[in-house]
């Protein structure tokens, strides 16, 4: 009697930290996705069931974001839940496609001086953690454009 | 819907109890308001419990097994920070829909000291990763919003913090009674810019209860000293651009302000006094401009002249706010309500506002939800 063969072991493999995160395929860049209105192009960062703006059902249209915006607005933040190491910059960017992003700003001194309203930002990408099975967890944030 | 009026306000000083349960808290403010309208629980028909942190667990009915379970129909209200005060418009809908002569709300939350932190922070948590969608951080950014439009500055939200605690130092329920100085304020550890310590509201236990009648029933039991609900108004936040990644705390605000004034039929001129929903100094400077308590952009000129504080042409806040009195979610929007009554009918002792004809009260959960509630004699 033959033993049934252990299931295959899983590739280990990096995984978006949100769905909306594309990491890209053959050494492409990583992107944001939206779903944006056919009917009055509002743009949305994850499904929706109908639009919440115009209230059609559809369609929606996946598009593929920009990785250069600007700072909206941002609170530095110094006391968060245990265990998440402060300070950090918790922002909202604006992106050219209509979508507002909520996002850590890094490589910048927290300081609102080192943050002017409509500063040029770039996304990024970077291994945060690993998840229960082992797979590289991988988040966006954004940085300052260097000049 | 036909009038409804407050015939009776019940509230526990805020603060810490640990070694008690919610539902004990909440039949301790019960208490208070069936006493002060002259009432029995015997004389309930209806009542809107309000809590956040128990919603699953029927913390209205466990109030009536510490006070009497008289078998009246019971409603058990979640609606994030605006719990208090949904739980008060079910009681003003019991009533004022023809119904229920008698109904009671109730707000009651133990909170505990960590907060809303208390269900965050799991292995998936993307908290400091994607941002923050902690409230210190959200408000913060509401501030900063209201910096790049307006030019204000840290100081401006800074003076909303002394106001609100130097009028704190009259209330006895209170969960903080302390003044505190401009210097205080900004040298405070820094929570969430522009946000110090000073500037974000404590967590805390209470609980407080008002008692909703019809005419018949306020002209039976206490004609002379009775407080009509001109209006109540509940809002949800309206399709605004960036509301779904930075929430939109001022639209929601705006509509009830202007449903509220309509209905009531009064103006913010005609306001005596405000208790808003200061859960943040940052908070508070909107939310004078989205109730058209100054012009757009004039809220920092306002805070610098003084336009807010007792004496001033529009009081808000007089009980401390949320930043002193202190914000057990649940409890606090019966808390406004207990305030705006406690003056109308000239009751406030030390931080009376004189001659005190009508009142706001306005509260805001994120998510959200926004409460406006304006009180009449």
């Amino acid at each position: 009697m033959t033993q049934p063969s252990p299931p295959p072991q899983a590739a280990k493999r990096a995984r978006p930290i949100v769905p909306f995160l594309r990491l890209g395929d053959d050494g492409e860049k990583p992107y944001l996705v939206a779903k944006q209105c056919a009917g009055c192009g509002a743009v949305y960062l994850g499904r929706r069931v109908a639009c919440s703006k115009c209230f059609a059902t559809g369609p929606f249209k996946e598009i593929r974001l920009s990785d250069r915006g600007t700072l909206w607005v941002y609170s530095i933040v110094y006391q968060s839940a245990p265990g998440i190491p402060t300070p950090y910059v918790a922002a909202i960017v604006d992106l050219p496609e209509g979508a507002a992003v909520r996002c850590t700003i890094i490589d910048v001194e927290p300081q609102p001086e080192q943050l002017p309203f409509g500063m040029p930002v770039e996304m990024v990408t970077k291994k945060v953690r690993e998840d229960k099975d082992g797979n590289d967890v991988i988040a966006f944030f954004f940085r300052p454009v260097k000049k | 819907m036909r009038d409804a009026y407050v015939l009776g306000v019940g509230m526990i000083k805020f603060g810490r109890y640990p070694e008690k349960d919610v539902s004990e808290l909440a039949a301790e403010a019960a208490l208070l308001a069936l006493k002060d309208a002259g009432m029995t629980i015997h004389d309930v028909q209806l009542l809107a419990s309000g809590n956040l942190f128990q919603a699953n667990a029927m913390v209205g009915q466990r109030l009536l097994q510490q006070i009497g379970q008289t078998g009246i129909p019971v409603i058990n209200v979640s609606n994030a920070c605006a719990t208090g005060s949904t739980a008060f418009r079910e009681a003003y809908f019991a009533v004022g829909s023809g119904e229920y002569d008698v109904a009671m709300a109730v707000g009651s939350e133990q909170m505990g000291k960590a907060g809303l932190l208390g269900g965050g922070g799991g292995r998936e948590s993307v908290e400091g990763i994607l941002g923050s969608g902690l409230m210190p951080a959200v408000f913060g950014q509401a501030g900063v919003e209201h910096m790049r439009q307006h030019g204000t500055t840290i100081e401006h939200f800074a003076k909303v913090s002394v106001k609100n605690h130097k009028h704190s130092t009259k209330n006895p329920l209170s969960q903080y009674q302390n003044e505190v100085q401009l210097e205080d304020v900004l040298g405070a550890r820094m929570i969430a810019y522009p946000n110090t310590l000073y500037m974000c509201c404590p967590t805390g236990d209470g609980a407080a209860a008002a008692i909703v009648v019809s005419e018949s029933i306020m002209k039976k039991f206490a004609a002379a000293r009775s407080v009509k609900i001109a209006c109540s108004v509940l809002t949800s936040d309206p399709w605004t651009p960036r509301d779904l990644t930075f929430p939109d705390v001022s639209s929601l605000t705006r509509n009830a302000a202007k449903m509220a004034y309509d209905k009531a039929g009064v103006g913010p001129a005609d306001l005596d006094l405000v208790e808003l929903h200061d859960c943040f100094a940052t908070a508070e400077l909107l939310h004078y401009e989205n109730l058209g308590l100054c012009k757009d952009g004039e809220a920092a000129r306002g805070v610098d002249e003084g336009w807010f504080e007792w004496g001033g042409k529009t009081p808000v806040n007089v009980s401390g706010g949320l930043l002193s009195k202190g914000h057990p979610l649940g409890a606090t929007g019966v808390a406004n309500i207990y305030e705006v009554v406690t003056h109308l009918r000239g009751q406030a002792g030390a931080r009376q506002v004189e001659n005190a004809k009508v009142g706001l009260a306005h509260v805001i959960g994120l998510g959200s939800a926004c409460t406006i509630h304006i009180l009449t004699v």
